[in-house]
């Protein structure tokens, strides 16, 4: 029963994949959307150097993390990291490849962007739908001096599964007992607030639509659409806005070398500066690989990406790795893989 | 010589019978696919899996009853908006359109059935959402929202999104097929009946609810159920504008989901196999809904058939 589920999944996955037949200069990959945008520019710049292209698929961190599993890719992309237990089970190797952060963004007619402060513990009770409207004591007492608008609050979620929103509600569980006990973590979870939209295009698209409403993005739409964001208070205690230099002192902040695998969410990371939603995509590759060749061009490719690349992903507002982590995962890849 | 041709006849046959064939083996293919595929949720959660109106992927513990209650209430609202438009277009262009309107709007109204349903979503977001937010809500909310019992229906902030919006949405989706069907038979009136009807006196209306409808309501009521059909399984459109939410809520006003729009947003990222399960499940029953759908219209038409006759 259950593995007429898995085939039923897999041709399914299979109809919206179309994976193309592998060839020598080329390595496959799939799973998480929010590196599409990177992996493509890389894959593009990587190309024209060595001739090797890098076939990515952005259809979704499980799906990725499906896909390495059954093999047909050479690697997978996941926003969240695999516990060390799963990895050795599936015979999966883990680390981290580039930054992101997830953004709570608002529609308050009046009020710009940046100029209103949240508490991670009062967007949890936001999303929980205990806070209702914009102007409850609690949202005024954090914003002292600021005309909040006597609008209800519309939650805007993901109605898909998602790395972002399980780095989001990762976020708002380390912040909230309340969340933690009534809803939990997951890709995706049973929101008892709001409206759904699709990918992080929709919960935009929603936001900009609809008058008090507050949702969260990835840091690019937040740019390439000019949403109006909420700033954040941080485990330091601090309120920061989204910026690549918040992100990076959140990633340098984590304390990477006790996660085993780098099995880490870096979400509330305890830097005075870090942006407290901070976020890594994590890539998933075979211990052993059934095809060597492909392996190695993608490490490579992997090795070109977190050095030489850094400047093209710099451009798309992605966040490099800082310097230690790099170095720790040369580490890794000499003692883990065969 | 005749052996031959009988030959190629019960090839021809043959063929024929095939092609049937194959279309209900497909038919069933699916069904069962989706039973089996869908077999541990209801094994799971047994029948409350249709009257259970959690969906919690966290705790994985699912019912369907949000996504059947939307589905079925879009689905009903697209009708009571389709049917009466579609009506009076096929009444206009068979009785009292100019010849030279005929083509023109029939082709208009063909070039609707047409459009893409992404096409409706994404205009149904743009520019249907935010009219429906700012004007049409408040103002129900305001009016009907005051009335007892009623005003459920029509409580909850101003979204712009939800069943009533879907609603309307499927409904202009569904009029173009609806509309086409009846069009098509209300030409096949004899003119003899019609004509005789004016010459007894009969205004236009007369003869329409008097000659045109009893002659070829089977016909009408097909078309209905093809609309209906195609408001229960309509996907892109509903996502964009029902707004996503596991919540039931009376509310015509508030966001729901369908069980189309939930198996098409969560189905990538459904990552235990409960999950899957209960998606697959999901579909079992849209495919029941819909067979449902189909067997009463069928019956509908049986009785009236047999009313025609005496």
């Amino acid at each position: 029963m259950k593995r007429f589920t898995t085939a039923l999944a897999a041709v399914l996955a299979a109809a919206t994949l179309t994976v193309a037949p592998v060839r020598a200069q080329q390595v496959t990959g799939a799973g998480s959307t929010f590196v599409y945008p990177v992996l493509a520019a890389w894959s593009d710049a990587y190309a024209k150097k060595t001739g090797v292209k890098i076939n990515y698929q952005s259809i979704g961190s499980g799906g990725g993390i499906a896909q390495i599993k059954a093999g047909t890719v050479t690697f997978g992309a996941s926003d969240m990291p695999l516990e060390p237990a799963r990895l050795a089970e599936a015979g999966l190797i883990q680390f981290p490849l580039i930054i992101g952060a997830v953004v709570p963004v608002v529609n308050l007619p009046g009020i710009d962007t940046g100029k209103i402060r949240l508490s991670g513990k009062l967007l949890a009770d936001i999303f929980l739908g205990t806070v209702k409207t914009w102007n409850d004591p609690a949202l005024a007492a954090l914003n002292p001096g600021l005309a909040l608008p006597a609008l209800p609050i519309s939650v805007v979620h993901r109605s898909d599964g998602s790395g972002t929103t399980f780095n989001f509600v990762d976020y708002l569980a380390k912040v909230s007992p309340d969340w933690r006990a009534k809803i939990g973590v997951g890709t995706s979870v049973s929101w008892p607030a709001g409206v759904g939209g699709k990918g992080n295009e929709g919960v935009a698209a929603y936001v900009q639509r609809l008058k008090g409403s507050i949702g969260y993005v990835e840091y690019a739409y937040v740019l390439q659409n000019k949403i109006p964001y909420a700033v954040l208070e941080n485990a330091a205690g601090s309120f920061v806005a989204p910026s690549a230099r918040s992100f990076q002192e959140a990633a340098a902040s984590a304390d990477w070398s006790k996660a085993q695998d780098f099995d880490l969410v870096m979400t509330n990371a305890p830097g005075a500066g870090a942006y407290p939603i901070t976020a890594t995509v994590f890539i998933l590759m075979h211990r052993q690989s059934k095809e060597p060749a492909q392996t190695k061009q993608a490490l490579d490719f992997f090795r070109w990406a977190l050095g030489q690349g850094q400047e093209v992903a710099s451009k798309l507002d992605y966040v490099p790795l800082p310097e230690p982590l790099v170095a720790q995962i040369e580490a890794y890849w000499q003692a883990s893989l065969h | 010589m005749a052996s031959a041709r009988a030959r190629g006849d019960s090839i021809f046959g043959g063929l024929t019978l095939v092609a049937t064939a194959l279309v209900l083996v497909v038919l069933a293919g699916i069904a069962l696919a989706t039973l089996i595929g869908g077999w541990p949720a209801f094994a799971r959660f047994g029948a409350g899996f249709v009257s259970h109106t959690v969906w919690d992927p966290v705790q994985r513990d699912f019912g369907a009853l949000v996504p059947i209650y939307g589905t079925i209430v879009t689905a009903v609202l697209s009708l009571l908006l389709a049917v009466p438009i579609a009506f009076g277009i096929a009444i206009f262009l068979t009785e009292v359109a100019p010849r030279r309107l005929v083509g023109p709007i029939s082709a208009a109204i063909e070039l609707l059935a047409g459009i893409p349903s992404i096409i409706y979503g994404m205009w149904g977001l743009f520019v249907f959402v935010p009219f429906m937010a700012d004007w049409v809500d408040p103002w129900l909310t305001a009016s009907l929202g005051r009335l007892p019992v009623l005003g459920v229906l029509f409580s909850g902030p101003p979204l712009g999104l939800g069943m009533l919006t879907a609603g309307i949405i499927l409904g202009i989706m569904v009029v173009p097929f609806v509309a086409a069907v009846m069009r098509d038979v209300f030409t096949l009136v004899p003119s003899a009946l019609r004509e005789s009807a004016f010459a007894l006196g009969a205004t236009r209306w007369e003869v329409v609810w008097g000659v045109v409808l009893p002659y070829t309501r089977t016909a009408v009521v097909g078309g209905i159920f093809l609309g209906l059909g195609r408001a229960l399984g309509e996907t892109m459109a509903v996502t964009f504008v029902l707004g996503n939410a596991h919540d039931f809520n009376l509310s015509l006003l508030a966001p729901s989901t369908s069980i189309a729009a939930a198996i098409a947003n969560e189905f990538t990222e459904a990552d235990s196999a409960t999950y899957l399960s209960a998606l697959i499940a999901l579909g079992f029953i849209l495919f029941v809904v819909t067979f449902i759908v189909l067997v009463f219209a069928k019956l509908l038409l049986l009785r009236l058939a047999r009313q025609a006759g005496r």
